[in-house]
């Protein structure tokens, strides 16, 4: 049985709120989408099956929407099939304007009375109260004004800030949402209190830029942005090399154990390197090293900084020699945390990925095909994710779901 | 009063940095109670955020980072040496009064410890068991490790972060720290929940990799399904609009020392009022979205010429009124001091921490209507909490605890 099994989800179909129901979903919730006639706006997204546009081909919409089920309903004119709905709902999830469900009567005060455990979640760029939440946005907007461009980008500023593509304002909101839903579902487990919940956007990017925030709260100082690394309010040091085929690795933490000084230069000598490599007796040195380094003291103590800049460059020049693959598994068999920049395509066929059973497969009996999804972000062993339902055809689900509430 | 959310709930809780630390931090915030262990000997510097910078002032110490305080609101904190016998007997009386325990250690380092899945089930049979490292506990690359910036590389998000002709910008910051917290946060409630309705426990193995791989969202379907790559010979500019064909769509500069501010127009209609606005002949060289996507370049340095000689938040107060999407890229200062929105959401409260004194910090971006989040203390200083748990919670005297500091067992 799957944890989420018998809790009932109605999900106003909207871009901003979709992953959330999604995760919820895939957890063993019935997620119901309530879609306006002409069906909700990111069916009509790209990418599309076979790059072809129509009805129930955008991938975008699959990707977002798996494990529901597809109601229409016009709120306007089916406010008794919604709040009969309501009535048989645990959780309802939101991303309308601010006064659009007040409007209509259907709001937390009114839904609450018909259905006291109800837990209403609402996703809104600056919250419910704040009437800025209804201006127009999309996702890289509400990126630069939650934060996260300002620490993304190059070390030249004449180059613009730079916003990470994949809806990650859409993401980090509705991860804030799961998380509230199953925290308000505890709650409710012990008291049967249900309650309304108020999600901003913005508010959750700003709690989401790590020391660009806590930099300016602790002390007022900000950080800047730097190419392929942290933003610092101190620069610090490249961490991105390109390999030999042109990719490109992060190498995180540099060498700073004399084990991994020692492996490192044992790597450079198999690889045939040690002739190009006159900074060896630094590697050496730094084997032998007894007892820990005093980090602090690089740059200040000529041994120790020449040590930590043989390790560096000892990197760089086997980056340069070799495949970006190669290095990543090559140093982290060395005891190195680092890193190949993937493309989401090459992460995704990783062995490592399908061998943990990741790549999940789910038929679509309608188009006679299987299309592979990406697998559970956590899976609890005695209550299984799944994808318990390809995404929805537009209203599939309509006459299914109205029967079960005549029953 | 503390928030009722997760109340009864008790966490034993061996998370650090940011990737573990941020999930306890929410369910500490919602009320649960979530004791820290740390190591007496090294003074906990397996975290290391502890002691470590931003300072708030000219102070230096194990208790003073501003990191560490930022993301252990609300715990206790003890110290308990698991290399000595009575360590272990001391933690294995704490997990048979905890809930859950949690850590973010690389693979098998609690096991090593003696503390692994099979052994926590003895001592408790319902325990939830949750752990998020790199790759998880299982796979070819388990014994890897990652902090989040390699995550970000390995999983796609540092690749579809940059400019064209240039390398990858990635992320500047653990953007996968904060968000495998968040996903470790679900795991540990929803194996709570399990927990409510069935009685059961279990262990959570939890890849912070395979979390940012989905989160790449629907270009792996256009891979699976399609097999189009990202990787293409033009390389990413990710200002532009990924899926929906919006230009112009990007950052562009203002007046003053690296001010910037995002515009997107979605469609026609957006792009006439922002030309209507701008009134310069060169608008009329973009009247069709395919003129405007076929020469972006073009049309993006045009746009920056006309942005560069204006005041960044001049100019969104007037792309807001004709209601085109727009916002000026806020600095932290902008985000925190200038942006009324964020303190009119309470999202910066101010603890109160033994050593440093008060603190603003991260918030929840959530308020809940029947049992909202409260953060109220700082992070507890080493040990700060040994009394309140060792003779409160497990019944022990002051002289025991005397002579467990003496054996360097707390």
């Amino acid at each position: 049985m799957s944890v989420l099994e018998g809790i009932r989800i109605v999900e106003l179909a909207h871009e901003r709120v979709s992953w959330a129901g999604k995760l919820l979903g895939d957890m063993g919730a019935d997620v119901i989408l309530i879609e306006p006639e002409e069906g909700t706006a990111s069916r009509e997204y790209p990418p599309f099956l076979d790059g072809q546009p129509g009805e129930n081909r955008s991938l975008y919409f699959w990707h977002y929407n798996t494990s529901k089920r597809s109601v229409l309903l016009n709120l306007e004119q089916n406010s008794w099939e919604f709040k009969k709905l309501i009535e048989t709902a645990d959780i309802l999830i939101e991303g309308e304007p601010t006064h659009r469900l007040s409007d209509l009567k259907l709001d937390y005060p009114e839904l609450s009375k018909l259905n006291r455990k109800l837990i209403h979640i609402a996703i809104t760029p600056y919250g419910r109260k704040n009437p800025l939440s209804n201006a127009p946005a999309t996702d890289l907007t509400i990126m630069a004004a939650g934060g996260p461009p300002w620490s993304c980008g190059y070390d030249d500023h004449n180059l613009p800030p730079v916003r990470g593509w994949g809806n990650q304002s859409y993401h980090t909101a509705c991860h804030f949402a799961t998380m509230s839903a199953l925290t308000a579902l505890l709650y409710r487990g012990r008291t049967g209190i249900g309650q309304f919940i108020d999600i901003s956007m913005t508010a959750a990017l700003n709690v989401t830029t790590e020391a660009a925030s806590y930099s300016w709260l602790v002390n007022k100082s900000t950080v800047q942005r730097q190419t392929g690394r942290h933003a610092a309010v101190n620069p610090t040091g490249e961490t991105q090399i390109q390999c030999a085929d042109g990719k490109w690795a992060n190498t995180g933490v540099p060498p700073r154990f004399p084990e991994e000084f020692r492996k490192l230069h044992t790597w450079i000598i198999d690889l045939g390197l040690e002739d190009q490599f006159p900074e060896s007796v630094f590697l050496e040195m730094g084997a032998n090293w007894e007892g820990q380094f005093d980090l602090s003291q690089i740059g200040t103590d000529d041994t120790i900084t020449a040590i930590f800049a043989a390790g560096r460059e000892g990197l760089k020049l086997i980056a340069a020699s070799i495949d970006a693959y190669d290095f990543f598994v090559g140093c982290q068999n060395v005891g190195l945390a680092v890193g190949i920049v993937n493309s989401p395509e090459e992460a995704f066929e990783d062995p490592h990925f399908r061998e943990r059973g990741f790549h999940v497969e789910v038929e679509h009996e309608d188009i006679g095909r299987h299309i592979t999804y990406p697998g559970a972000p956590f899976n609890l062993p005695k209550a299984p994710w799944s994808i318990s339902k390809r995404p929805p055809l537009r209203g599939e689900h309509t006459q299914e779901v109205l029967k079960e509430l005549d029953e | 009063m503390n928030s009722e959310a997760l109340k009864g709930i008790r966490i034993c809780d061996f998370t650090g940095q940011l990737a573990g630390a941020g999930a306890t931090k929410w369910l500490a915030s919602f009320g649960a109670e979530v004791i820290r262990i740390e190591d007496p000997i090294r003074q906990g510097r397996w975290d290391i955020l502890r002691g470590n910078e931003p300072f708030k002032d000219e102070r230096r110490g194990i208790n003073l980072g501003g990191a560490f305080n930022n993301h252990n609101t609300d715990k206790l904190g003890i110290t308990l040496n698991l290399k000595t016998e009575k360590g272990k007997q001391l933690l294995t009386e704490l997990i048979k009064k905890s809930h859950a325990v949690t850590e973010n250690f690389a693979a098998g380092v609690l096991d090593k410890l003696g503390f692994g899945y099979e052994s926590l089930k003895k001592i408790k049979s319902d325990i939830v068991y949750v752990s998020n490292c790199g790759f998880g506990h299982k796979g070819p690359y388990s014994h890897f490790k990652t902090w989040g910036p390699i995550v970000q590389a390995v999983s796609g998000l540092t690749f579809t972060s940059g400019l064209s002709d240039q390398p990858p910008a990635g992320w500047g910051y653990s953007y996968m720290d904060h968000t495998g917290g968040y996903y470790m946060a679900m795991a540990i409630l929803a194996a709570l929940l399990h927990r409510q309705n069935s009685g059961e426990g279990q262990w959570v193995d939890m890849a912070c990799t395979e979390v940012a791989v989905a989160l790449n969202g629907p270009s792996l379907l256009d891979w699976t399904a399609n097999g189009n790559p990202t990787r293409t010979p033009e390389g990413i500019n990710s200002n532009r609009s990924q899926y929906l064909q919006m230009s112009p769509h990007g950052i562009y500069p203002t007046k003053g020392d690296d001010e910037w501010i995002a515009i997107s127009c979605r469609d026609d209609e957006d792009w006439n009022a922002l030309a209507d606005v701008i009134q310069q002949t060169w608008t009329s060289k973009y009247r069709s979205l395919s003129e405007r996507i076929e020469n972006q370049d073009a049309l993006d340095q045009d746009l920056s010429c006309w942005t560069q000689s204006q005041n960044k938040f001049e100019l969104q107060s007037l792309i807001r009124s004709i209601e085109v999407p727009v916002s000026a890229v806020h600095k932290p200062q902008d985000r925190i001091e200038t942006d009324s929105s964020t303190e009119n959401f309470h999202l910066w409260p101010t603890v109160t921490h033994s050593e440093i004194g008060e603190v603003r910090v991260d918030g929840n971006p959530v308020h809940f209507s029947e049992s909202d989040w409260q953060m109220n203390s700082g992070a507890p200083c080493l040990g700060e909490d040994n009394e309140k748990v060792f003779i409160e919670l497990l019944g022990l005297s002051k002289e025991d605890l005397i002579t467990l500091k003496r054996e360097q067992v707390i």
